[in-house]
């Protein structure tokens, strides 16, 4: 990671503020939006941003965690509103967990059921999925908008050529409350430019394969902007969400391109707007291999699979209930998959969820992998198909591998 | 030796005015990889590693790690009353502005020094974020 240089500016701040952005700081709007503006002003000093931009929508990556709980709170007690739409991430399924499992913290409960209480207040789509985009509050091209969450950040700017910065779920309410941000960042056209150019030079076979490539590309590029070459086959929707999470896991990765696949340039040249690239990276099916065994920490008995980090769509729940189709998990694994209530609500309609259940998996709303709520698992050992869940730690172990890999180590009790 | 004093413009980003003794790290800085009692890093490999951040001036390159971590890092240290007394910084990203405004620290960058030639670790440091103004004794 090159540092980025010091900035020299200003040392006083000049954003410009409408008569109306006035009037909401001022408080004439009430505390809430006024407090909303406070932080969008603050952000926007920070950027030496010139003014503030409508946008469209928003998407907090609520957390059921109390700095998360501190803020809107503060906004809801406020009196403020979402003047766009504003969708949130998940948090936990609080009347089935605590039916499930009787060892999560009163406390932790309490922030959880606060926070989800708060974002209805303020008048949030409670969508609680971190994958929004695909249905319940969906960006078009161009339009400006505030999405915090991995995936999305990532995936509104590239796969859709929406444009939002990286927002913390925080900014991204706020922008939901003022229908605004200041302009910055990923909002102006030349710094949508690629930094990097990663040269993939093995083919792709599915999204565990480019779950890898986020990782690697992540890891490599760190902060910037990487341009993607040499990919040959068109890549599914879960190809890209995955790749999109996580790039955001070992590094922090706003926008990408894949000229020819993502919107914004067709060639590798525009994507770079005629500069040269500041570093060339080559990714080879050694480096993915490599990567994936990294990521593993251990190996034989497992305690449960955990599917779903991101949520998974319709066509993943599908594929997991044709692998277990006729089969039974074997006693003493738990086996979950969260997704969001749109998603099950579908798989339901098809009978997957029943297939799954069938084979004694369960399917999980409106819950992350990273909530108190599964503390039943803090000194066990699982298998997952995503790094990233992997990365959080709250579980004793977790080994790392392809669904179908998951599905059959459920069934046999054990991986090697 | 005579304490000698010297007073730098800087930029607010979260205002507010609170002095302290400095704490210089050369490294990016994640909150939540803290103690959160005590404020002590706890990071692996980190040049604050074991030196906590409690009631200093914070001198830091820029922030790191998920807004979800980072903001949650500090809030639970201001819970706590071990957070920082105020934060100065390089480089700014929106991830650390949201932290230092919910926490209320005043939080400033673009120091017209360098902030690591200018200030040494256990500098006595004011911050007055409003007045876009940093003033240091230097420890002799």
């Amino acid at each position: 990671m090159t540092e980025p240089p010091m900035r020299v500016g200003r040392t006083v701040n000049r954003m410009h503020l409408t008569k109306e952005e006035e009037q909401i700081l001022g408080g004439e709007l009430g505390e809430g939006a006024q407090k909303a503006m406070e932080m969008l002003v603050a952000i926007g000093d920070a950027y030496d941003a010139e003014k503030m931009i409508p946008i469209t929508r928003a998407h907090a990556a609520s957390s059921g965690q109390e700095g998360d709980l501190y803020f809107v709170e503060l906004l809801a007690n406020g009196g403020a509103r979402c003047r766009v739409p504003t969708s949130t991430n998940p948090v936990y399924d609080i009347p089935f967990f605590h039916k499930t499992f009787e060892r999560i913290p009163k406390n932790e409960a309490n922030v959880a059921k606060r926070v989800m209480e708060a974002y209805r207040r303020v008048g949030a789509i409670l969508s609680w999925s971190c994958v929004p985009y695909l249905y319940e509050n969906i960006p078009l091209f161009a339009e400006n908008v505030a999405f915090s969450e991995s995936s999305a950040t990532p995936y509104v700017n590239s796969v859709i050529g929406a444009t939002t910065n990286r927002e913390a779920a925080q900014s991204a309410l706020a922008s939901g409350v003022v229908g605004k941000t200041p302009l910055y960042g990923l909002h102006i056209k030349e710094n949508r430019k690629g930094t990097h150019l990663i040269k993939v030079e093995t083919t792709l076979r599915d999204e565990f394969d480019y779950t890898l490539l986020g990782y690697y590309v992540g890891k490599h590029v760190s902060y910037g902007i990487p341009v993607l070459t040499g990919i040959t086959r068109r890549p599914t929707t879960e190809e890209l969400i995955n790749f999109c999470a996580m790039t955001n896991v070992s590094g922090a990765i706003s926008m990408f391109y894949m000229p020819g696949f993502t919107v914004e340039a067709d060639t590798a040249k525009k994507a770079f707007q005629g500069d040269k690239p500041q570093d060339t990276i080559t990714v080879s099916m050694h480096d993915l291999k490599r990567a994936c065994e990294e990521l593993q920490t251990t190996s034989g008995k497992l305690d449960f699979v955990m599917l779903g980090c991101p949520h998974y769509t319709l066509k993943q729940i599908e594929e997991a209930a044709r692998l277990l189709e006729g089969k039974k998990i074997r006693r003493g694994v738990d086996f979950w998959i969260c997704t969001s209530g749109t998603t099950k609500l579908l798989a339901e309609r098809d009978g997957l969820v029943q297939t799954i259940e069938r084979a004694g998996g369960h399917v999980v709303v409106d819950t992350c992998i990273d909530e108190p709520c599964w503390i039943a698992y803090k000194n066990k050992t699982g298998m997952t198909d995503s790094p990233k869940c992997a990365y959080y730690r709250r579980f004793k172990e977790v080994m790392v591998g392809r669904l179908n890999d998951c599905v059959e180590a459920a069934v046999r009790g054990r991986r090697e | 030796m005579k304490d000698h004093e010297t007073t730098f413009r800087c930029h607010k980003i979260i205002g507010g005015h609170a002095e302290g003794e400095a704490l210089v790290s050369h490294m990016p800085v994640c909150f939540y990889l803290t103690d959160p009692k005590t404020g002590t890093v706890r990071e692996k490999d980190h040049d604050l590693k074991g030196k906590s951040v409690a009631g200093k001036v914070l001198v830091f390159p820029s922030g790191k790690a998920s807004s979800v971590v980072q903001i949650d890092g500090l809030y639970k240290l201001a819970q706590n009353g071990v957070a920082p007394k105020a934060l100065i910084v390089k480089d700014v990203e929106t991830v650390l502005v949201v932290s230092a405004f919910i926490v209320k620290i005043p939080l400033v960058d673009r120091l017209e020094k360098d902030p690591f030639e200018a200030i040494k670790t256990g500098d006595f440091v004011k911050v007055d974020a409003d007045k876009c103004i940093v003033t240091l004794t230097e420890q002799e």
